[in-house]
């Protein structure tokens, strides 16, 4: 019997000809990543357990991304970004993108794509539940707590459960209304919150062939908010342009089998879905937005690991592009490069950055998690109080962007832009 | 391993995801310093809407004002406890309050593992659906051996899946020393 993609890279990291689901084996790791929130204390195990001397197993493969809590005056957040700098000083970490320093990069699912560290047929854990969002570069990425992370960097091994896969085939082009958001937030709706628990989600098909690389990261980025242990897509010439274009590594792609075996397999026909919103206080409470259009909101927020990469802010822009805002409207590019970007990409001349300012959106001055998790008190966009707001972010889940009585809609940035010029949910296709 | 864990239970429905059990504004404390880890024990649970709270009447606060340990060892929920962020001051958050079992249908994957790996206290999971059966403050007794758990205030017995796998983990007291009785690692 052949094996699907996770479970040949899982086979191949643990030195066996083949694994089926339900094994459990030790995996060789080839990228370790940990951020500000997560990093102190998976350190602190680390020394607890391996000794006050002990050095990492390999100081090229523990990526070190602080991201979390940045932009911000709170002293235990500062104490925390201090203890990653004094630990990649010491282990000689190679890949530390400090804050304040020209190599800081902000959100580290997307700065992990941009410097190169995606690769396919690999395996990659973070301190992070996001982590599967590496899964769009064809190899096997999960996230995992700080004991298993201290593990780790003391071996560069971790013990795991092969699962099973479950398959999500999207049949037919991509139309300009629909996002990767809205097919991910689909596909969560129709299983629910733990309908891939302990599962692989694996996605193919024409529309998944015609999405980009950021927009595939959007995909499997929320295969967590379906429980899924990774989202994984198979590589084609649009992955290993990506990946050439940012690393040196070789790279040894591997496909899943012809004759691989799915525990289940689900087909969308593109020309049937329509944009969809997640309902507080789940990602699974989803509604077509033509089902709840008119409800009134008071926020709108784009950013995050999900929804503030480039393709996010093209999207938004070309909504809000010559209108203005009605609510307040917060922009947090992921990325310096994003930052970056947003001021080098032009609309007939216009700058996205031009674009999002003239219509009267907030953009946050660094790039960072920021509200996509609450955070600490003075943090960009984080609510306060009872609002509604509609996000590109992954989680609503109660006091997820701050206050516990603040409702959180998620959305595409399209939708989400779409509702930024009414003050209420509205269908992009109106704008389109 | 305690062979029985005695206690009172709080109760938890559905899909308590780790924001509600540590809200990220909290992550920024260490998990070693004696004093500053116990705001994860104040902070615990902090997050659950108030009508969800200790059900079924809810509004009870898992940990009260000013305390950092919980008057309830024994968290009995419904399904995919523990659901969304990685973060393992979730379960050590619950640990630090004093919880020395979760009983729930079932587990968010990473939120399993950490509780496992970690050693936290033990998650069980059952078939029964005990969160509409147990209330807030039951009396409840579990037996490590015969897998079952006793609701003293009702009288009424439930059983409890196998630990499994982990199981092993667990008695060793986490995957750190697990992994050096099994000779995975040196022991020091």
């Amino acid at each position: 019997m052949g094996m699907t993609l996770t479970e040949k890279i899982l086979a191949k990291h643990a030195g066996k000809r083949h694994v089926s689901p339900g094994d459990n084996v030790w995996v060789d790791v080839d990228v370790l990543m940990t951020h500000d929130v997560c990093g102190p204390g998976t350190i602190e195990i680390f020394k607890r357990e391996f000794g006050a001397g002990a050095k990492v197993w390999d100081r090229e493969k523990v990526v070190i991304i602080p991201d979390h809590y940045v932009f911000t005056q709170d002293p235990y957040a500062k104490r925390n970004i201090d203890i990653l700098r004094e630990f990649a000083l010491e282990q000689g970490i190679k890949y530390f993108y400090d804050v304040g320093s020209p190599n800081y990069k902000g959100v580290c699912h997307v700065a992990l794509a941009e410097e190169g560290h995606t690769r396919p047929g690999e395996v990659l854990f973070g301190t992070d539940s996001h982590t599967c969002t590496a899964g769009a570069f064809g190899e096997f990425a999960t996230g995992i707590g700080n004991t298993d992370a201290a593990f780790i960097m003391g071996t560069g091994k971790l013990w795991l459960k092969v699962p099973t896969t479950m398959k999500f085939v999207f049949d037919g082009e991509v139309p300009p209304y629909l996002m990767a958001k809205d097919m991910i937030l689909q596909i969560i709706g129709d299983i629910g919150v733990d309908g891939a628990t302990y599962k692989a989600m694996e996605f193919a098909g024409e529309g998944i062939s015609m999405l980009s690389v950021e927009e595939r990261m959007t995909l499997c980025n929320m295969a967590i908010e379906a429980g899924g242990k990774n989202g994984i897509i198979a590589p084609d010439a649009k992955t290993l342009r990506f990946v050439n274009e940012r690393s040196k590594s070789k790279i040894d792609v591997i496909y899943g089998d012809e004759d691989a075996e799915y525990e289940s397999v689900r087909r969308y026909n593109l020309k049937e879905l329509e944009p969809v919103v997640a309902k507080p206080h789940s990602p699974d409470n989803t509604a077509a937005v033509s089902e709840v259009k008119g409800t009134k909101i008071d926020r709108c927020y784009i950013g995050s690991c999900t929804g503030g990469k480039l393709e996010d802010f093209r999207a938004a822009a070309r909504i809000l592009r010559g209108h203005s805002v009605r609510v307040d409207t917060f922009v947090v590019p992921s990325t310096t490069e994003v930052e970056k970007r947003l001021k080098d990409e032009m609309i007939d001349g216009e700058s996205l950055y031009s674009i999002l300012k003239n219509a009267g959106a907030k953009i946050a001055d660094g790039a960072s998690c920021a509200a996509c998790l609450g955070g600490p008190p003075d943090t960009f966009g984080r609510t306060e109080g009872k609002e509604v707001c509609i996000s590109t972010t992954n989680r609503n889940f109660p006091g997820r962007m701050g206050s516990k009585q603040s409702q959180v809609y998620l959305a595409s940035p399209l939708t989400v832009a779409a509702s930024a010029l009414k003050g209420e949910i509205t269908d992009p296709r109106e704008f389109i | 391993m305690k062979d029985i864990i005695k206690g009172k239970a709080y109760v938890l429905g559905n899909d308590i995801d780790t924001d509600q059990i540590i809200p990220a504004q909290h992550l920024v404390y260490s998990l070693s310093d004696p004093e500053e880890r116990k705001q994860y024990g104040r902070y615990a649970l902090s997050s659950v809407p108030d009508a969800q709270a200790g059900l079924p009447e809810g509004n009870i606060r898992f940990v009260n004002e000013g305390n950092h340990r919980s008057e309830f060892n024994i968290i009995i929920a419904g399904k995919n406890f523990g659901c969304g962020s990685s973060r393992e001051h979730a379960p050590e958050a619950l640990n630090i309050a004093g919880v020395e079992a979760v009983v729930a249908e079932s587990y968010a994957r990473i939120f399993y593992r950490n509780s496992v790996d970690g050693g936290f206290y033990i998650p069980f999971e059952t078939g029964e659906h005990l969160f509409t059966e147990c209330r807030t403050g039951d009396e409840i007794e579990i037996e490590m051996k015969k897998g079952t758990l006793r609701n003293v205030t009702t009288g009424k017995v439930y059983q409890l899946k196998p630990l499994g796998d982990v199981e092993q983990i667990l008695m060793a007291g986490g995957i750190f020393a697990y992994a050096r009785k099994s000779g995975m690692l040196s022991s020091r």
